[in-house]
């Protein structure tokens, strides 16, 4: 082996990810979006290489299709990027089993995300990973404040559970979840910035990598992230979508505040 | 044309996706005997490499990696299968290239899996990387390393130490990272193997 060189140094080598996320219903993206040069802004697939070619370093796509015709838009959905994207990108929504996972894995996906799914059934998690490997399994957990306590919330952060947030995700850890997809239901759709100060405490307490979600609203609000909680990814939604960051400008001041970036 | 050994360690479809966009034609692996229909090889694997050993030595191609002389590409556990044993399952593996695989936990204060995208450093001239930048990022999921060794590490990372992203020893080339989910770092590279 070569001498060695202080740890610190050489973590620093792993870029922080910036993340979109998509919204999609019966195969078409549901937020709106206004790239100038996209034809067809419902397409995901387009959408989706758009982000790519701006230097998105992973896509989350979250399908939110309510019908029983779910899985085959799902898996039609995922082959056509998988065939499309040269960048990785996880699939969540409507995964409640092993069979469901697998179709999806075979179809091109590079990771599943369960949240309601793992919290009622915890062991699904060991079984995914298991199965399919650990880095196969993101946990995304929707998180409110209650009381001064951070408890785990179900359906789009309206179901109150008596789960405390931080308890829950060294669970999801031990069962096998290979990233943790925080999502602050208090911030989301604020553009406030994220809940940096609980990020940070539940980075410091987890081994596996933590993707900051909710409350983006201006390219300080990653530097903040990224500098304070030190979180590996931050995922955004409609600053991405409206065209009001754009990731390249993102990269290139995230760069200048000494921040790895690819 | 490139053939793709298909022994059922993970998934091939996001590989054989690559390749399409790059118009590199390929076909698939199953036996021993389909391995002379092709001017080179790709081994591609995910998950665990003792799973994967035990796999390829069931489908009766394990016997024959170490012996050709046609350019072959394992990539990530793929790659990890061509050295002579990995922590992963206590297992012994092909042993092509004389190196270890071992594992990132206990040796390295940050996360694992090393999961993300990282620098890679090219050494050795090895011709995969012809124009692809000295210090081009490249996406890595992967909890177990291939030590650097100054012979045969055709380009190294750093997470927390230093090892093996890619490997060379005569015709048998390794990537640790996914070429097919690098973006256009990534693409340069399977060209690069297509036309070895």
């Amino acid at each position: 082996m070569e001498p060695e060189i202080a740890d610190s140094l050489l973590d620093a080598m792993l870029a922080k990810r910036i993340i979109p996320c998509l919204d999609v219903k019966d195969g078409r993206t549901v937020k709106g979006v206004n790239f100038v040069d996209l034809r067809d802004a419902g397409d995901p697939v387009e959408l989706a290489w758009q982000y790519s070619q701006q230097g998105a370093d992973e896509l989350v796509f979250l399908d939110i299709t309510a019908t029983h015709e779910r899985r085959k838009t799902t898996v039609e959905l995922v082959k056509a990027v998988a065939r499309q994207l040269n960048i990785p990108f996880t699939i969540g929504g409507g995964i409640n089993e092993l069979a469901d996972a697998d179709v999806l894995l075979h179809s091109g996906a590079d990771k599943i995300s369960i949240n309601s799914a793992a919290v009622r059934n915890p062991a699904l998690i060991d079984q995914l990973a298991s199965s399919f490997g650990k880095q196969f399994v993101v946990v995304a957990v929707d998180t409110r404040n209650v009381d001064g306590k951070n408890y785990v919330h179900l359906n789009g952060g309206r179901l109150k559970t008596d789960i405390e947030t931080e308890v829950w995700i060294k669970e999801a850890e031990s069962r096998g979840a290979g990233e943790i997809l925080l999502t602050s239901m208090d911030h989301d759709g604020t553009k406030n910035g994220f809940d940096c100060r609980f990020l940070k405490t539940v980075n410091d307490n987890i081994s596996i990598p933590l993707i900051a979600s909710g409350g983006a609203g201006n390219m300080q609000h990653f530097i903040d992230v990224f500098q304070q909680a030190n979180v590996d990814a931050a995922l955004a939604a409609s600053v991405f979508h409206y065209g009001e960051i754009l990731i390249p400008e993102l990269k290139a001041e995230l760069r200048q505040h000494g921040i790895e970036v690819r | 044309m490139t053939g793709i050994i298909n022994y059922g360690a993970g998934n091939i479809f996001s590989l054989t996706a690559a390749l399409d966009r790059l118009h590199i034609p390929y076909g698939m692996v199953h036996r021993s005997e389909e391995l002379s229909d092709y001017e080179r090889i790709i081994i591609p694997g995910v998950g665990h490499a003792g799973a994967a050993m035990r796999k390829l030595q069931a489908s009766g191609l394990a016997a024959h990696i170490g012996q050709l002389t046609k350019p072959v590409l394992g990539i990530c556990v793929g790659m990890q299968l061509l050295t002579a044993y990995s922590e992963e399952g206590d297992s012994d593996l092909l042993n092509v290239v004389p190196l270890k695989t071992l594992h990132f936990e206990n040796r390295i204060t940050g996360k694992v899996p090393h999961m993300g995208w990282n620098k890679v450093f090219p050494e050795n001239d090895c011709p995969i990387f012809e124009n692809v930048g000295k210090d081009a990022y490249f996406y890595f999921v992967h909890a177990y390393f291939i030590e650097y060794n100054a012979t045969f590490t055709a380009a190294y990372t750093q997470y927390g130490l230093r090892f093996s992203a890619a490997l060379q020893d005569r015709n048998f080339y390794g990537v640790q990272f996914h070429p097919e989910k690098s973006g256009e770092a990534g693409e340069r590279l399977l060209l690069n193997f297509s036309r070895l």
